[in-house]
């Protein structure tokens, strides 16, 4: 059994609510954070934990806070990115959900760091539901001292507040997030400055994702050296994976980051391995935007080590044999699955998410949409293929925002492992009329 | 002062200063093509995507390259930096690639389109398009509209460079139009049915790098290269009152802003100037225009011989000749 | 002939704006545009329309552009007038990996709609949406707040049979009032 930092206490019944929360610890970190040890070295534990950005990206959480311009007399701010969007993600709403005074303590501990006095959770508006577990909790906090003036007595304010979102998966991407929380449209910012520099208001601002700041408790409470000793060389601590797809056991899953990918698909620890006995065919390993690797290259790599669900190991021989581990978003896939079909689900999502602001976006996956269509459709040429290749490396790295590139990856990833997939469903249309490649409700395969 | 290189062309600039500024004071073949950057409107550029560029050294002090293409309009030269544009095939494959997504949903109504022959995107498909188009599927299309009685909306043709809604944010007092919906479906609109209406309106007409905005009092009535311009003037209490007219003989056919070198327009003009006063009489002529290098006339295949129409103005010989044309080239 | 029916706030809801409001700093309000068009949808009949994002820029003192950039921009926001119960089904991967096309399928033959359209009688709007992030509960649909999660037809034919008989409920289209989970 892995060591749980995060869903410690997931299944204590009442941990929504403040009392029980608190009666396990919650909140410890705060006090220790606010009564012994100054801003800076709340920032040096972060640091010394080697903590990544689990949103996506995994940038260390400690050098993006040490980025913070602090000039004097301007405010700063810390928003916290709920708007967990990634298709195959959902690790963020279950933390919120089940402990939500986690993240709040977070939240505090991590604010007092950054020297912020008003901090935001931007929430995706599908979680509305969500939205009102935090404000409750938040009220709590309010009424038990710590949030509010004079945090524990010792002079630091500090305002939390929720902020609903109404439907943009583009708001995920953290400039698009700060143009929405001003009340606009969701379009990226061009980069620089960076928000550690003008961020919301063009005030200097940290964004970082629920589970990113619900690390941090734990880090203050151990110590970031105890952080960094679990897990493999760069990645450090636990992560938090989104399993889903063919599974026995879908679910949120917290594992040491070095769990071996053969075991977190076949134990019964984690996903319990491939329903109906059927066989692996292909993974997504962190959230759609990530290359999508077939059987063989998700459980070793090309050079026959075992696959770890690690950052390095998942992206171990770059985007020819690898992957990335992104928001842990796990989705899986057995031998009945169209690989075709699943891209163009996946690429009609990002043409339906596009802000529109740039070009090569806004045309590139309305474009990769259509010529998808028409290949699922049993329409489609030898030479869409080749064009679907040449749109999405047009896209790769010219747009204004990592949208593009999210775009582009799972186009470039299925051809480049499963091209004869592509060619059948364009040499043979026949044949794939009548297949549905995907489960029915009731759990049997429909062929 | 930053030092930046640009495809070997070296030129020290003010701390600040874009790529593209930089690239525009050295000049010639090597400044990057703009869609959507306007100097003189803030916030503009970063989205057509069409002036990247390759940083192939950062600067001195990090030499690293930037691994991928940056869009020069919005980026600052740093002392030591290197960039290549038309030095680099790469690059130049990179801009095609933009300019096909610019094309695909593009009507290509040219010989129909009041814009031709000042267009933007026509010199960009020359210079990097494919002559046969790789998209196979309908084309977006959108009704026209008029906002307000002066200006046509031809949505279809839009590129989504902004510019025309920064205009409206930055010169006139109520934005009334703007970007809606998202994606491959955003368009340019009053959302309701609206008018714009208000003195400086008409200026989006000239940003406007296409012809998705056009001059209702110029429309069907001249290609532009048969009408020529001269600058003028005239005492306005709403702007400067400098304009370049279009004639034709002694007709009035268009007023618009005088465009430097890169087809800016250097004074907004209010639509009092542009839209109603259409006569020689109204104005105060100075001789004839610079012509910038995407005007269709610097092409010079459209010099004649002999004027074609008669001697115009007493004061003004305006004769399509190889002075007159301001060729950057 | 429906009588013009006046778009004005409950005081209720005026108060919970001027919650929202209080929540940005000075001159900053305009971030609570898309809290206040929540409210707005949930108000008035589960849709957008011009005249109530009019009402909604006066109130912000916002140009009336800037409120239907915003609302053509985010997907949460209807346009258009919907039924008395939005039913909004996920589509993306997993949900589709484990047969969200039957459920769409299924929803559209009993309701006898496609996606994006509304029943005659004006009881139930269908749309297909991306991902709700349910992904381990899939199939998953939304109506108002509440999510209905590892769907099958059966769990969708009772879903229906209790939205029909509960009839009128707010909640439905509305996601400002407290869950119904």
């Amino acid at each position: 059994m892995g060591k749980k930092i995060l869903l410690e206490n997931d299944h204590v019944p009442g941990i929504r609510g403040y009392d029980v929360y608190r009666s396990k610890g919650g909140y410890a970190s705060v006090e220790k954070a606010l009564k012994s040890m100054t801003p800076e070295a709340v920032t040096e534990e972060v640091k010394k934990s080697g903590l990544r950005g689990r949103g996506g990206a995994g940038f260390p959480t400690g050098m993006k806070w040490g980025f913070l311009a602090k000039p004097p007399g301007v405010a700063r701010y810390l928003i916290c990115n709920a708007d967990e969007s990634e298709p195959g993600t959902f690790k963020d709403r279950y933390l919120m959900e089940r402990i939500p005074h986690l993240l709040i303590e977070g939240m505090i501990t991590s604010s007092y760091a950054l020297g912020v006095k008003t901090s935001y959770i931007y929430i995706r508006g599908e979680y509305f539901y969500i939205a009102r577990i935090l404000e409750e909790a938040i009220d709590e906090a309010y009424k038990a001292g710590w949030l509010g003036t004079n945090i524990l007595g010792t002079g630091y304010d500090l305002d939390l507040y929720v902020h609903v979102g109404a439907g943009a998966y583009i708001c995920g991407e953290e400039t698009a997030l700060l143009e929405s929380l001003e009340g606009k449209r969701g379009n990226p910012r061009i980069k620089p400055p960076f928000p550690a520099v003008e961020g919301l208001y063009g005030c200097p601002t940290v964004v970082n994702n629920v589970e990113t700041i619900a690390a941090v408790v734990s880090i203050i409470n151990q110590g970031g050296a105890a952080y960094a000793a679990i897990g493999i060389g760069k990645s450090t601590g636990t992560k938090l994976i989104s399993a889903s797809g063919h599974i026995n056991k879908p679910g949120v899953y917290e594992i040491e980051l070095g769990v071996p990918v053969e075991e977190f698909i076949y134990s019964d620890e984690y996903c319990g391995g491939i329903r109906n006995g059927k066989k692996l065919k292909a993974v997504v390993a962190g959230g759609s935007s990530v290359p999508i690797l077939p059987a063989g290259l998700i459980l070793k790599t090309a050079a026959g080590e075992p696959r770890l669900m690690t950052y390095e190991s998942l992206a171990d021989g770059g985007f020819a044999t690898g992957t990335m581990l992104g928001s842990g978003g796990f989705i899986v896939m057995d031998e009945t699955t169209s690989i075709v079909k699943n891209l163009w689900n996946f690429t009609r999502f990002y043409q339906h998410e596009s802000c529109g602001q740039c070009s090569p976006c806004r045309e590139g996956t309305l474009w990769m949409e259509k010529v998808l269509r028409r290949i699922v459709g049993g329409q489609g040429a030898l030479r869409d293929i080749d064009l679907l290749w040449d749109v999405q490396s047009n896209i790769e790295g010219k747009t204004i925002c990592p949208f593009g590139d999210a775009a582009a990856w799972p186009v470039a990833s299925a051809i480049r492992h499963f091209r004869k997939e592509f060619e059948e469903y364009v040499t043979h249309p026949e044949k794939i009329s009548d297949v549905k490649h995907y489960y029915s409700v009731n759990n049997l395969p429909v062929a | 002062m930053p030092k930046v290189t640009i495809d070997g062309h070296s030129i020290e600039v003010p701390e600040g200063t874009t790529i593209l500024q930089a690239a525009r004071m050295i000049g010639g073949n090597i400044v990057p093509p703009v869609m959507c950057y306007y100097s003189t409107l803030k916030t503009s550029g970063g989205y057509c995507r069409t002036c990247i560029v390759k940083v192939s050294k950062g600067s001195d002090k990090d030499p690293r390259p930037i691994p991928k293409p940056v869009a020069s309009c919005r980026t600052a030269v740093m002392d030591g930096m290197e960039v290549q544009n038309i030095t680099s095939p790469e690059l130049l494959k990179a801009r095609a690639g933009v300019v096909e997504f610019l094309l695909i949903n593009h009507p290509l109504d040219c010989p129909i389109c009041d814009q031709a022959g000042e267009c933007y995107l026509q010199d960009l498909s020359y210079e990097h398009g494919l002559a046969k188009t790789r998209f196979e599927f309908q084309r977006r299309t959108f009704t026209k509209i008029d906002i307000g009685d002066k200006i046509k909306l031809h949505m279809t043709r839009c590129i989504l460079c902004y510019r025309c809604v920064k205009v409206a944010d930055q010169l006139t007092p109520q934005r009334v139009h703007g970007v809606l919906f998202r994606g491959g479906v955003s368009e340019i609109s009053t959302y309701i049915q609206k008018a714009v209406d208000n003195d400086f309106s008409g200026n989006m007409i000239d940003v406007c790098p296409v012809g998705a905005l056009t001059d209702r009092t110029f429309r069907f009535k001249s290609r532009v290269w048969n009408v020529n311009p001269v600058d003028a003037h005239r005492d306005c209490s709403k702007c400067k009152g400098k304009v370049a007219l279009w004639l034709k003989g002694e007709e009035v056919y268009r007023v618009t802003g005088r465009r430097d070198a890169y087809d800016e327009v250097i004074d907004w003009i209010c639509n009092e100037c542009r839209f109603d006063k259409k006569k020689t009489s109204d104005w105060v002529i100075e001789g004839p225009s610079n012509i910038s290098r995407h005007s269709v006339i610097s092409q010079n295949h459209y010099t004649l011989k002999e004027p074609r129409h008669k001697p115009l103005l007493n004061a003004v010989k305006v004769v399509p000749d190889q002075n007159l044309i301001n060729e950057k080239k | 002939m429906n009588a013009v029916k006046e778009i004005r706030f409950s005081q209720e809801s005026l108060e919970l704006i001027e919650k929202m409001i209080k929540r940005y700093p000075e001159g900053k309000h305009k971030s609570a545009l898309i809290p206040v068009l929540h409210i707005a949808q949930a108000e008035f009949d589960g849709w957008l329309s011009t005249e109530v994002m009019d009402y909604v820029a006066g109130i912000l003192k916002l140009e009336p552009i800037e409120v239907y950039e915003v609302a053509t921009f985010y997907s949460l926001f209807n346009l258009e007038p919907v039924g008395k119960c939005v039913i909004e089904v996920c589509r993306t991967s997993s949900c589709w990996l484990m047969g969200a096309e039957d459920i769409i399928r299924h929803l559209e033959k009993k309701l006898g709609i496609s996606p994006g359209g509304t029943t005659a009688d004006g009881m139930f709007t269908l749309k297909t949406v991306e991902c709700l992030g349910s992904c381990g509960t899939a199939p998953v649909m939304q109506v108002g707040a509440a999510y209905h999660e590892n769907l099958d037809l059966n769990k969708v034919d009772n879903l229906l049979d209790k939205f029909r008989s509960e009839g009128n409920r707010k909640c439905y289209t509305d996601r400002i009032t407290p869950d119904q989970k």
